[in-house]
């Protein structure tokens, strides 16, 4: 899997999960702000990333998480993945 | 499978836990009854289940142990299905006063009641939050709301699983979860059968309604908050104790 495939399909994770039309979702949105995701939704949203990748990220790791460009980079490092 | 999806009872094979179990199996839940020590017990229960038609299977289960609560979960959901209903009923208590309470009763008290029930909750979430419905039943005690000479350990636990009730009932209530917490008061069961008859008349003494209650009785009580018309009972705290809490 290259970047942009990884891109396209956390995109549509986390659309499905946060209940927004996937053209909502881009690396520049934010969840709080853009998408309209609570702490609670952005849990879930990473047990969905975590299952589907098959990755596991620690509380610790989530922290400082605000956009959705910095989970794509999270789950990339975990798949080893390159930018 | 089954129509009402799977519950988790643990401590299932005795008093309350088994009476729980039945009470759900006849609900129309598949039922898993975990047990840590009483194969025996759990068996003979979910046998009980099968004669009624339910399904039901006994599964070892120690909520101690973080590895026993995730494989005992796996072959719920192999077996089962999800579930949709957990009662954290799996309970520990050793009596003493706190001048000479030992160290290992204190945690072993608060890892069983109240870790144990922490570690069940944190493996039925995920799922419960995606399928935005979930019954979560904490079985505290009448301990947690007054207090007992000899009972520290014990009636801290099951404060802490009242506080847990109230904090998760917050945390999980948008997503169509409840979390509730039924307090037993003086209950036929092995925790109570050690008591001398002297201390059994004070405790009916009391109790208003003037009697130890049955398992049936708390039971009833679990059942009708783990099902579907419950929707709108969250982070109560119910005694179900004769009246002695009045």
């Amino acid at each position: 899997m290259d970047m942009a495939e990884l891109q396209d399909k956390v995109c549509a994770i986390l659309a499905d999960n946060l209940s927004v039309p996937e053209d909502k979702v881009t690396p520049q949105s934010r969840f709080q702000e853009d998408l309209d995701a609570d702490s609670l939704d952005l849990v879930e949203a990473v047990l969905a990333l975590e299952e589907e990748f098959g990755v596991t990220i620690p509380e610790e790791e989530m922290e400082g998480v605000t956009t959705v460009g910095q989970a794509i980079k999270l789950v990339a490092t975990k798949l080893g993945v390159a930018a | 499978m089954s129509e009402g999806g799977a519950a988790l009872v643990t401590g299932a094979s005795r008093g309350i836990g088994q009476a729980t179990s039945l009470a759900l199996a006849r609900a129309g839940l598949a039922v898993a009854l975990g047990y840590r020590s009483d194969r025996e017990g759990a068996e003979d229960a979910a046998a009980k289940a099968h004669v009624e038609g339910a399904v039901a299977m006994a599964l070892p289960f120690d909520v101690r142990d973080q590895a026993s609560v995730d494989a005992g979960f796996a072959a719920i959901e192999a077996e089962l299905g999800t579930v949709r209903v957990l009662v954290n009923n799996a309970g520990y208590t050793k009596d003493g006063l706190a001048v000479k309470y030992p160290n290992e009763a204190w945690d072993a008290t608060i890892e069983t009641n109240l870790r144990g029930a922490f570690l069940c909750i944190r493996r039925a979430l995920p799922r419960m939050m995606r399928a935005r419905y979930g019954r979560i039943v904490n079985v505290a005690s009448v301990a947690a709301l007054r207090g007992n000479p000899g009972q520290a350990a014990y009636s801290a636990s099951k404060a802490g699983m009242v506080g847990m009730t109230r904090s998760l009932a917050r945390e999980v209530g948008s997503r169509g979860i409840t979390v509730n917490a039924v307090c037993p008061g003086f209950v036929d069961t092995r925790m109570t059968e050690g008591a001398s008859e002297q201390l059994r008349a004070k405790y009916i003494e009391m109790t208003p309604i003037g009697r130890f209650g049955t398992p049936e009785e708390v039971a009833a009580v679990i059942a009708f908050l783990a099902g579907p018309e419950a929707s709108y009972v969250s982070g109560a705290v119910i005694a179900v104790d004769g009246g002695l809490s009045a």
